[in-house]
């Protein structure tokens, strides 16, 4: 098969692993960013440990590794905004702001769940925060982000929507129905593509005959750019230019993040026997790309943070989710009678 | 006041009543600006109401599809139109994974407001891929509504109560009702959830079920035996998701009798599923026969108008089955 890596350096594990350039971003916007990236690995770390020891059953699917994406983009983006997940997405609903306690306890499969606990990891929403709805069918939020785009198009409010998906969605025949429809219609939306270079086990050398999935936005007439995931500085400063884009010009853009996952595509394991490419040494290699140690490295370089307050950042979030877990496992199961009462509109 | 109207006008002024009145009402799908895909039934809207509401729209049903879901999730009420139900296929993975499941799998957070017309249009030797009613695929999923109007009157009203359902609808027309012309009535707003099975036409000795153009088939079907001093009870399903058989239950215990007429195949139909939930609900010796289905042959639609003939039921067809296993037995 003719593969051409079209990517290049930003698929080389060993390039950008220096600590980010933090250009003239203020201290506070900055710990936000750590903040932010720092709790969304720590849920995910610690729903890996409560599924090893049998805690969740439900399918998780991780994205330790991703957090810049995510967390960096929803810094240019507002709770009326219509936001679009998929099966990867605790890190999508908490970069909005999503309620921590209610992920927790819908992983649970719990009342108090942000899905009533009808839904789990993979079917999770906070409207409140313009969280919309994330589903696991690969591909399967495209193109309802497009109609939400039409929606918000119609009412004039200058919103946008975003649909986050992984390169094996960009194999979906309704990926490119859903950017030829935006193109012509010049719909405001932004199709973000976490190009982890894996769908499930495969590698997308043997899936695609190049890694550059943006080059389908190309296809469409769409704007896109290539950016490094793993650079939370790099994915606010370019996400922010194509959204206002997508305000101003009422028209859709595409971004294509190339990151890694340092667990396999479901669960806590991570997979280090899947796969053409992914070997130990290739994953150790993507954590020294790690995207909290680059931002944290830097900032403790320029002084905006040391190494004991960025401790302190961790316990407290350890601390705080640990409480979230405690009162998740004693939360109770949905009533039966929702199994029936749910299926249609009250 | 009454007034008389076609089957297509009735479907028109559903969508203009709905147009008019609700701004957050739209329309897309595929050839809407042309007359060839739905007949009459939605001329000149985009004149009316303009391009903008009424989208003619790229060749893309499961994008589009996916699209009105979107829009419905951020307050409007779209209405997709797939001019052919063979091609909605294309987009059943937005209609049955999606629309379907949105409500029950994200704790009631979010409906999908959204109304999906798909239209049965057989016959003139189009073919296996242009002939298709599968009204039964969409009954058998919880989370949709499906709605198959079969009189003027339920064309023009059905489609409004689908619209201001806050579920995902499936609404089901069927060219071939096209022209049928009836009295209706002035516009009341009923909620499709309290919309259920009518007896269209009232007899004591065999109860005939049907849907859609099956509707009319058995309409004329029970004036034929009615000529013979034989009285058929016609119910029409109007809704078939949620499935409701307690008017059929009252009509077989009068008559005794059941047959039900049906537009697609007879394995795991709608004419199956309706005899199982009546014969289920009701004591053994109620029956005084076996019950019937009438459905099309195990067999796509035909090209040929020779096989076009023996292919979809017509009113002798039924007669002659009603009389060889009720009245001749």
């Amino acid at each position: 098969m003719s593969f051409v890596s079209d990517l290049k350096g930003y698929v080389n594990p060993n390039y950008f692993t220096k600590p980010v350039n933090l250009f003239d971003f203020s201290k506070e916007f900055l710990i936000k960013l750590l903040k932010k990236m720092v709790l969304i690995r720590f849920i995910e770390e610690e729903i890996g440990n409560l599924i090893l020891s049998s805690d969740i059953k439900c399918p998780c699917h991780l994205a330790i590794g991703q957090e810049a994406i995510a967390a960096g983009i929803s810094e240019n983006l507002t709770c009326k905004d219509k936001v679009f997940g998929n099966h990867r997405s605790h890190a999508h609903y908490l970069a909005m702001g999503g309620d921590i306690y209610q992920l927790i306890a819908e992983v649970f499969g719990k009342i108090d769940g942000c899905s009533l606990g009808m839904g789990g990891s993979m079917h999770i929403i906070d409207r409140e925060k313009g969280f919309q709805g994330s589903v696991p069918i690969v591909g399967g939020t495209i193109p309802i982000a497009v109609g939400a785009a039409l929606a918000a198009k119609f009412d004039k409010k200058n919103h946008i929507a975003v649909t986050f998906f992984g390169d094996g969605a960009c194999e979906e025949g309704i990926l490119h129905e859903s950017l030829n429809f935006a193109s012509a219609y010049d719909l405001p939306v932004l199709f973000v593509c976490e190009n982890n270079l894996y769908s499930s086990h495969l590698d997308i050398k043997i899936r695609q005959p190049s890694d550059m999935v943006s080059r389908f936005a190309h296809a469409h007439k769409i704007s896109s750019n290539v950016i490094d995931g793993n650079n939370i500085i790099e994915v606010v400063s370019q996400s922010k230019k194509m959204i206002e884009f997508i305000r101003k010009e009422q028209k859709p853009a595409f971004l294509e993040a190339v990151t890694y996952r340092w667990r396999g595509h479901v669960g806590p394991d991570e997979n280090i026997d899947v796969g053409v490419r992914r070997s130990q040494k290739d994953l150790a290699a993507w954590k020294n790309r790690d995207p909290i140690k680059r931002l944290k490295e830097a900032m403790v370089e320029n002084k905006s943070l040391t190494e004991i307050s960025y401790k302190t950042i961790e316990s407290d979030i350890r601390k705080e989710i640990h409480e979230y877990i405690a009162s998740a496992k004693k939360s109770e199961f949905p009533p039966d009678e929702n199994l029936k009462n749910l299926v249609y509109s009250a | 006041m009454k007034k008389l109207v076609k089957y297509s006008d009735a479907i028109r002024f559903g969508f203009e009543y709905l147009l008019s009145n609700y701004q957050e009402v739209f329309t897309i799908g595929q050839g809407l600006w042309s007359p060839w895909y739905v007949g009459n039934s939605m001329k000149e809207l985009e004149v009316k109401f303009g391009k903008h509401r009424i989208i003619d729209s790229p060749v893309s049903e499961a994008g589009i599809t996916g699209a009105a879901i979107g829009a419905s999730l951020c307050g409007y009420r779209p209405i997709v139109i797939h001019p052919r139900m063979d091609f909605m296929i294309l987009a059943a993975d937005q209609i049955v994974n999606q629309a379907a499941k949105w409500s029950h799998m994200l704790g009631g957070r979010s409906n999908p407001k959204i109304t999906i017309r798909s239209v049965i249009n057989r016959g003139g030797e189009q073919g296996a891929q242009h002939s298709q009613a599968l009204h039964a695929w969409y009954a058998h999923i919880p989370g949709l509504r499906v709605v198959m109007p079969a009189t003027v009157q339920d064309a023009r009203d059905l489609l409004i109560s689908s619209v201001l359902c806050d579920d995902p609808v499936i609404y089901i027309d069927d060219r071939w009702l096209y022209e049928r012309e009836e009295e209706i009535s002035d516009i009341e707003i009923v909620d499709l959830k309290n919309i259920k099975p009518k007896i269209l036409k009232n007899g004591s000795d065999l109860t005939l079920v049907s849907s859609g153009y099956s509707t009319l088939l058995c309409l004329e079907t029970a004036e034929k035996l009615k000529n013979e001093n034989i009285h058929c009870d016609v119910i029409d399903m109007r809704v078939i998701n949620p499935l409701d058989v307690n008017i059929i239950l009252e009509s077989v215990k009068r008559t005794k009798k059941l047959c039900v007429v049906d537009g697609g195949w007879a394995a795991c139909g709608l004419a199956g599923e309706i005899i199982a939930s009546v014969v289920e609900s009701i004591e053994p010796n109620v029956l005084t026969h076996k019950p019937v289905r009438i459905t099309l042959p195990w067999a796509p639609a035909p090209m040929s108008r020779s096989l076009e003939k023996i292919y979809y039921p017509d009113v002798n067809y039924i007669h002659n089955k009603i009389k060889t296993n009720f009245i001749n037995k």
